[in-house]
């Protein structure tokens, strides 16, 4: 599937768009949870590669990290795993560079292309850093998105938007993952930069925790990414239908409002 | 605020040269951080290259070196481990520096950045603490905040610093993710950043991290260097054949090299071998790492056959890192400078060595360095050969440490 497509097409519609973020391998069920969120109003599930030093990420995604790598996750593993699912929403995996760089370059793209995932963010791998693996993931089909701060510079911002596919992400405060009791001012602020720089989709991702933040914030933008408010949920043993329940919930504020 | 000062400055030698590029290295260096900091290591990297070509910069610098941190440090013959190596032995002391190590002349220069840079608040990593408590120095000589993130394993077997670091001023956060070590404590800082970089300077510790900072970190070092290369050869009449530093992240090593570089003297780096290569158990990420990227640049780092950075291990909290600044991936990669290693083994031996023999009682880390000499003195080492080794810091903070597995009794 192409991720850049699909996610137009649905923004056509006048739908705010949802990706949810799970670890991968985070526990027995994870496979059964992306295919039970991707039914329950996911326009594209961002799958998390287990790492030993993720260093954008908070206390939630970290544990989730540890505990995926305790139950034996590989990051080969963990790509290969993604071929059984049955979905009909575009996977992205975010991983940390060194995973990538120590399987090589074209050898990661291809087993992304292979287990049929569409696209991948990087998020140690900045736009000037991106060369190698940007012709590696062209060559394989895989869409990479790039990620904008609101630290990044105007001209910057034009750059990132243009070498950026699938979509844009605009990290939607100043810090690392984990929840936030509410929408801070630098996500309206960067969605609105990036609304008036681009017309790929732009999603916001970061803190955004509830119904309610998601309706706020994919205001501005064209959508938001929520990652620790639900991986906090499979730590405490949340099954594939809580996840679910949740995403529904998400998906119902984005529509109507809270 | 004002700097204490008591006359005449240290005159620095000229910049080093800048790396290519992003900051490489050879193939090494390079700028791997999230988006969110790339504008700040931008701001940072235009501050110093203006800083350090300034003739301002370098005479404030110079004379903080010398009124505050008791620059120059003198090149000690040692006339009794010399006759029992049979070698001549020169040693850079870095001991006798104000804080007790090589790391206040890196967190001087860094210091005079962040006032520049009107940030009021600094970060920093520590391992052995050495660098913390460098850094909540010139914190309190500034009238900076100060905040030290320090693995939760480095908080216990380095309590002296931890003491050190909170009299002066400093919040010290022990960081319990992962091995509870340095790489863990170098995570934390980045992900304090991250959020505070707004107002904040991020003040690294050794030639590691994103570029800019493995260079600026070199060039705030290379003074040992420079001036061990001058008493050197006031001393020997030329070079030395050998110099010799420990590796944790590298910054005593790098400093020292950059000022032999451009000579015929060996350089060599002493990497903690902690239980012995063979055990998995040590931080000789040059000897036994691989290229990888991580806390910013490309370089060595210990690595699962998944691209899991593993854990380090080493008797000293200053080397017990996984990885290695980029420049000595580089000078490893194209020969310029050979690493070998010592386990804990000797570098306790190495630390009672020079205790008893010149009454200097070494850091863990250069310990090593001496440790390695005893070695290989006669064997990669000739006999009579002369040999620089940078006695980065001294023992006052392992006392406890050691004290627990040196039984003195019985001698
Ligand atoms: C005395 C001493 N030597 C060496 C080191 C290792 O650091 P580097 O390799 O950056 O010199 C440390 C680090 O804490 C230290 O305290």
């Amino acid at each position: 599937m192409n991720l850049e497509s699909h996610l137009r097409a649905q923004r056509d519609r006048e739908r705010r768009l949802l990706v949810p973020y799970i670890t991968g391998g985070i526990n027995d069920d994870w496979l059964a949870t992306i295919e039970e969120v991707a039914a329950r109003g996911a326009d594209a599930i961002e799958i998390g590669i287990p790492f030993s030093d993720p260093i954008m990420d908070g206390p939630v995604i970290q544990a989730a990290s540890q505990q995926a790598l305790l139950r034996g996750a590989t990051p080969y593993g963990v790509v290969a795993e993604l071929a059984a699912l049955d979905i009909d929403v575009p996977l992205v995996v975010m991983t940390y560079y060194n995973p990538v760089h120590h399987f090589g370059h074209v050898r990661f793209a291809e087993a992304l292309a292979s287990a049929g995932v569409d696209g991948a963010i990087v998020p140690d791998l900045p736009v000037d850093e991106i060369d190698e693996w940007a012709d590696a993931a062209t060559n394989a089909g895989i869409e990479t998105v790039l990620l904008a701060a609101p630290t990044t510079t105007d001209e910057r911002l034009a750059t990132i938007c243009e070498r950026s596919h699938g979509f844009v992400y605009g990290i939607a405060l100043l810090g690392v993952t984990g929840e936030r009791e509410s929408v801070s001012s630098e996500a309206l602020q960067m969605g609105t930069r990036l609304k008036n720089a681009t017309d790929k989709p732009v999603l916001l991702g970061l803190g955004i925790s509830n119904p309610k933040q998601a309706r706020e914030a994919s205001g501005a933008a064209d959508g938001v990414i929520v990652g620790s408010a639900l991986v906090r949920r499979l730590l405490e043993g949340a099954s594939p239908r809580e996840a679910g329940d949740f995403v529904a919930t998400l998906r119902a504020g984005l529509d109507e409002g809270v | 605020m004002a700097a204490p000062h008591r006359g005449g400055g240290v005159r620095l030698d000229p910049p080093g040269p800048a790396p290519e590029g992003l900051g490489r290295f050879g193939e090494f260096g390079g700028r791997f951080v999230p988006e969110t900091l790339v504008a700040a290591l931008e701001q940072l990297e235009a501050e110093f290259r203006k800083a350090w070509y300034s003739e301002d910069f370098r005479a404030e610098l110079g004379g903080l070196l010398a009124s505050y941190a008791g620059r120059p440090t003198p090149l000690t013959e040692c006339h009794n481990l010399s006759e029992l190596f049979g070698i001549r032995v020169l040693l850079k002391r870095e001991d006798l520096t104000h804080t007790g190590s090589h790391k206040i002349n890196n967190v001087l220069g860094q210091a005079l950045l962040a006032k520049r840079m009107g940030k009021q608040k600094v970060i920093a990593e520590t391992g052995a603490g050495q660098h913390g408590v460098a850094t909540a120095t010139a914190a309190a000589l500034f009238g900076l905040e100060c905040k030290v993130f320090m693995g939760a394993v480095d908080v216990e077997r380095q309590a002296l610093n931890v003491w050190r670091m909170r009299l002066l001023g400093a919040e010290v956060v022990p960081v319990t993710s992962g091995s509870g070590t340095l790489k863990d404590a170098i995570n934390d800082a980045m992900r304090d950043w991250v959020a505070s970089v707004e107002d904040t300077y991020y003040c690294i510790g050794s030639v590691v991290g994103p570029h800019p900072y493995p260079w600026i970190v070199r060039e705030f070092q290379r003074v040992v260097g420079d001036e061990a290369r001058e008493q050197a050869r006031a001393v020997l009449g030329g070079d030395p054949d050998f110099v010799v530093a420990c590796v944790g992240g590298g910054s005593n090593a790098m400093g020292t090299f950059a000022g032999f570089l451009n000579t015929k003297s060996r350089l060599i780096g002493v990497e903690a071998a902690g239980l012995g290569l063979e055990s998995g158990q040590h931080g000789a990420s040059l000897s036994r790492g691989v290229p990888g990227i991580l806390h910013g640049a490309r370089s060595q780092y210990l690595q699962d056959e998944e691209g899991q950075i593993l854990e380090a291990h080493s008797i000293s909290a200053g080397l017990d890192y996984p990885g290695v600044g980029p420049e000595h991936a580089s000078l490893s990669a194209d020969g310029r400078a050979e690493y070998v290693s010592a386990t804990d083994e000797e570098a306790l031996a190495g630390f009672k060595l020079l205790s008893i023999t010149e009454g200097i009682v070494p850091a863990l880390e250069p310990a090593h360095a001496v440790g390695w000499l005893a070695r290989d003195a006669g064997k990669m080492i000739p006999k009579g050969s002369s040999v620089v080794l940078t006695m980065s810091g001294r023992g006052d903070k392992d006392a406890q440490q050691v004290s627990e597995l040196l039984d003195l009794s019985k001698d």
